[in-house]
């Protein structure tokens, strides 16, 4: 039996295919490619001077301490947002699956903080949180704890995940309600009767039906800490004190932006692309093998 | 009689059309800013005054967000061939902006050719010399300037039983602790940590932050503000740090609402403060002169500006440049300067109108305003106190930051964080005069 039934030629094909190949190339390809030639240029910030400099702009940045002490960073505050946005997500979907009444109210207005901007989201907490007028603040300081998030880098850390786990916990929820749902009640109703207690039915039967979606959210949430946290790290503590919550891409944002330093930002977001590429492979080739689908 | 109505008609549209045709050949300059809210409705009020006042030129002002934006909206724009005819930079960003030969036109350059009457003596100098070259070639416009105070709240200090605000910085570190008695979490703060402790500090003390006068004679310049005052003010700080009498309040402003609020009864930072202050502080407030260390030979010496200056771009057309040169010596204009530093807060910036200001009366109303201008003209600039000019400094401020930091938080020594401060600043300076245009 032919396998191409569906196509009589290769044209209509291509053609089917072209637009999606044009967009990735445009604005995926096109701009990986410009990255790479950039990280081997020095120019002012006008682009008035240009010098190829091959690997130098790599061998500098590897010499910088402070890059290893941002790759560090990066690894910490990646580790603590997935772990927690994951489980908190999990924790509230898992609440709000239950029949209880105006369990709709309760789901909306889980979904609603996904709506709120990243840096406005920080705000709100810089304004909860800041020293000597912030709510918490205040509260932490009377009960003993001399909470100060512009000097002490802990504290700083410790800002910026809870932003970020705050602002990405609905998303999370919502995959993992979508994906409670989907599990067959009849599954569950047969475990119960044979006498297994709900913590054995969430581990044994839920949550490795669940592994799919948790495959999923990992990947998406290890992007989201790498890459889409420098808003609420810029809001938030602006990388400091001390390089403390200076992450690998909110360093590419501040050595480009605001030190005009294209050649080096460009080879620190090549590195960082290669991070992530690597870190997306060897999610897919290991731990999706303990995916179940 | 339709025949009669239809040419008076023509005429009509025909004078209307001779009468407006003028109207084809305005020149339009772009001017990129980064003012917001009633500072924004000055720089718009400012342009329609101007279009009004003339025919030959429009400008149009377009906000394009916070300074660091705006300059990287304009080099953006240059890049793609397309920039406007005025920007409005930052003071940190001049060495980028001076860097960048052939995407700028120098201002006395520029008014030179127009033949505009143009003389750079009629600014306050500490204004020009920030942004002039070491030969006196005045760069950039002076625009928007303001300098760094120190905020006082009067009724904390008869408080803690302090009669006068303090001079100097022993007094300033003894007030401290004593206010810091009275409140919990903080006796002294201040805002803008490297331009206040070290760009202020170094010029009010008559001490250089790098070589070759702070960076106006050439790119070649290496920091050197690692010295034993700035030490001395680093150690003191980290000392008062330790049971809050000072309390660090991050690297830009975000701490201001401290002394608003009360919880910080000295706070030094910009003297743009003072709308805010007047609108939220409920308490006796004033401002005085940044503080000084009376062993320093030659302290007070001058204060440096912050603020922003307008770049005129390259490659404009010769009406443009023409239309730009009118716009500059419409802003100087004594009685409009005089305007803008009574609305804005932000200083005068030639002397005629710091004169007229002062004759009028109207510091006696508001003294506070004059503190800035005081500092500013204390004494004539010396080298080490007419500016700085180090290229990639909006970045130098972070690591500056960075180190200043590590220092407060215990993890370094205040000598071994200057130190760090200092190198790192270096390696910055030669990779930007590696790219600086030759």
């Amino acid at each position: 039996m032919e396998n191409r039934a569906i196509f009589s030629g290769r044209l209509l094909a291509c053609l089917l295919v072209f637009p999606q190949l044009a967009i990735s190339l445009i604005f995926f390809y096109w701009p990986a490619a410009q990255a790479v030639w950039q990280s081997f240029l020095v120019q002012d910030a006008f682009g008035l001077s240009t010098e190829f400099v091959w690997f130098e702009n790599y061998v500098n940045l590897l010499k910088t301490p402070e890059y290893y002490h941002a790759i560090g960073t990066t690894f910490l505050f990646s580790l603590l947002v997935v772990f927690f946005s994951l489980a908190i997500g999990l924790l509230l979907a898992v609440m709000a699956n239950r029949n209880i009444a105006g369990v709709q109210i309760y789901r909306t207005f889980l979904i609603v903080p996904y709506a709120v901007a990243p840096a406005v989201a920080s705000v709100l907490f810089i304004f909860m949180f800041q020293p000597g007028l912030g709510m918490i603040a205040r509260a932490l300081q009377r009960n003993g704890i001399d909470w100060n998030p512009v000097l002490n880098g802990t504290h700083a850390m410790i800002l910026i995940v809870i932003v970020s786990v705050w602002n990405q916990i609905s998303y999370n929820f919502l995959f993992f309600l979508a994906g409670l749902q989907s599990i067959p009640k009849s599954v569950i109703e047969a475990a119960a009767i044979d006498g297994a207690r709900p913590a054995r039915r969430f581990w044994t039967i839920v949550f490795p039906l669940l592994s799919p979606t948790t495959f999923f959210l990992i990947v998406i949430n290890i992007t989201y800490a790498f890459f889409s946290t420098l808003g609420i790290i810029d809001t938030a503590t602006e990388g400091g004190p001390n390089g403390s919550t200076s992450t690998l891409v909110y360093k590419v944002f501040l050595d480009g932006k605001a030190g005009s330093d294209l050649g080096g930002s460009a080879a620190q977001s090549v590195i960082l692309m290669i991070i992530v590429i690597a870190l997306t492979a060897i999610q897919f080739r290991y731990v999706e093998k303990k995916v179940h689908y | 009689m339709a025949l009669r109505h239809f040419g008076a008609a023509t005429a009509v549209a025909l004078a209307v059309g001779l009468g407006s045709s003028p109207a084809f050949a305005v020149t339009e300059i772009q001017w990129w800013h980064a003012m917001t809210g009633p500072n924004n409705d000055v720089v718009v009020k400012l342009a329609n005054d101007f279009n009004a006042s003339q025919s030959d030129y429009k400008i149009v002002p377009t906000f394009k967000g916070g300074y660091a934006d705006t300059l990287n909206a304009g080099i953006a724009a240059f890049r793609a061939g397309n920039a406007p005819g005025i920007m409005q930079v930052f003071e940190v960003g001049t060495a980028t902006m001076m860097a960048a030969k052939g995407a700028i036109k120098p201002v006395s350059e520029l008014m030179k050719e127009q033949g505009e009457k143009f003389d750079p003596q009629s600014y306050l100098p500490a204004i020009t010399g920030y942004y002039s070259t070491a030969k006196g070639e005045m760069l950039s416009f002076p625009f928007n300037s303001s300098s760094m105070v120190m905020w006082v709240n009067l009724d904390a200090l008869k408080k803690a039983g302090i009669d006068a605000p303090p001079k100097t910085w022993p007094e300033v570190f003894a007030d401290a602790k004593k206010l810091h008695a009275t409140s919990p979490t903080c006796g002294f703060s201040s805002s803008w940590i490297t331009w206040g402790l070290i760009e202020q500090f170094s010029a009010w003390h008559n001490i250089p932050i790098g070589t070759k006068a702070n960076g106006l004679d050439g790119f070649d310049t290496v920091l050197t503000f690692n010295n034993p005052l700035e030490t001395k003010l680093l150690e003191n700080l980290v000392e008062l740090q330790k049971d809050k009498s000072y309390d660090y309040s991050g690297r830009t402003n975000t701490g201001e609402g401290r002394f608003t609020s009360g919880e910080c009864p000295l706070y030094m930072t910009s003297s743009a403060f003072y709308p805010n202050v007047k609108a939220n502080a409920k308490f006796n407030y004033t401002a005085v002169p940044m503080p000084y260390f009376p062993e320093a030979k030659d302290a007070p010496q001058n204060s440096i500006i912050g603020g922003a200056s307008l770049w005129v771009m390259g490659g404009k057309s010769k009406e443009e440049y023409k239309g730009i040169a009118k716009f500059f010596t419409f802003l100087s204009d004594t009685d409009r300067q005089v305007y803008l530093h009574e609305v804005s807060g932000y200083l005068p910036i030639t002397k005629a109108a710091y004169e007229k200001t002062k004759a009028s009366g109207f510091y006696e109303k508001n003294p506070i305003l004059e503190v800035p201008l005081k500092e500013l003209t204390n004494k004539p600039p010396t080298e080490n106190s007419r500016g700085l000019r180090f290229g990639g400094m909006v970045q130098m401020r972070d690591v500056w930051s960075e180190e200043i930091e590590a220092a407060l938080a215990g993890k370094k020594s205040p000598k071994e964080a200057l130190d760090a401060a200092v190198s790192r600043g270096n390696q910055m300076l030669r990779q930007f005069e590696r790219t600086a245009t030759k």
